[in-house]
């Protein structure tokens, strides 16, 4: 399996999130630069890390949502190329246009880092297959900006088409709906503001995480 | 020449910024205040003869997220 994570200035997660991928893939992922023009050929999964891309000026992501690659990774996920957005992965994505609705500040202001109680929505999809639906899972968060949000009708379409991975299973940053983690319609592109790379084995303090990448994993390999 | 873009968000977007300062506020005894909203203020140094149009554009593409902001452009 064939991966890469786009390196942002700012970035922070990127290192966490090479390790985990080339802990369940056995293959070390490539590591993009945000100024590069192309993508490596055949690229089964491009990942965007957690951090502060250009120390969240203007807006979380707004930034990194319109650097060189971002273009290229955009054409990508229109050839039904996987793309996973973790935190500050998440509000390039949406940022970008690849998801709907927005990441706004907490509803309580403050800056979260903890781990939380998800609820796995959905299974059927290359990056949640091997949870149960339903299942409960402890996954870190670490974020300012992650209050999602979206008109009603478009909160509404998500449910309805299957479009939300993950909720969150108690209250943490005031997100319409305890969504925690979105799909495209599609469901080759997945953000999500908690950190499943951070969760990958026991030194950890858990490993709830790492079965997101043995989804991933057993799809491509 | 300036230009100036005017970013707020959208009426019904929740603003706990806002409302944090509305709490602020009326614990310093300003009571009459009955909403509050925080935007941003982008002032841009751009060559003569740039149309407001141009400026919205820069706007819709960068300097405002249009899911949840409104913007307002002036030049001069």
């Amino acid at each position: 399996m064939k991966t890469a994570v786009v390196v942002f200035p700012g970035s922070n997660c990127d290192r966490d999130l090479m390790v985990a991928l080339e802990l369940v893939t056995g293959r070390a992922p490539i590591a993009l630069w945000h100024d590069d023009k192309e993508l490596p050929e055949e690229l089964d999964l491009i990942a965007l890390p957690g951090g502060f891309s250009h120390g969240d000026y203007l807006r979380s992501g707004a930034i990194a949502a319109r650097a060189p690659i971002m273009r290229e990774v955009i054409a990508a996920a229109g050839r039904g190329t996987p793309v996973l957005g973790i935190c500050n992965g998440f509000q390039v994505l949406t940022e970008a246009g690849l998801l709907p609705g927005a990441l706004m500040r907490n509803a309580g202001l403050d800056f979260v880092c903890r781990d939380v109680k998800l609820e796995v929505v959905n299974t059927q999809t290359p990056f949640t297959s091997a949870y149960r639906p339903g299942e409960p899972v402890t996954i870190p968060v670490a974020h300012h900006d992650g209050n999602f949000q979206a008109d009603s009708d478009t909160l509404d379409r998500l449910e309805q088409q299957g479009q939300v991975a993950f909720r969150y299973a108690e209250e943490v940053n005031g997100s319409a709906r305890n969504i925690a983690g979105i799909l495209n319609h599609r469901r080759n592109v997945l953000g999500m503001m908690p950190h499943p790379e951070r969760v990958v084995e026991p030194a950890h303090g858990g490993t709830d995480g790492r079965r997101m990448f043995e989804s991933l994993f057993s799809a491509f390999a | 020449m300036k230009a100036r873009v005017t970013v707020s968000l959208k009426p019904g977007v929740l603003d706990p910024q806002g409302r944090a300062i509305h709490h602020a506020l009326e614990g310093l005894g300003f009571g009459q205040v009955a909403d509050v909203r925080v935007g941003k203020v982008i002032e841009l140094d751009v060559a003569d003869g740039t149309t407001e149009s141009q400026v919205a554009e820069m706007a819709r593409k960068l300097l405002a997220n249009t899911v949840i902001e409104n913007f307002k452009v002036d030049l001069g």
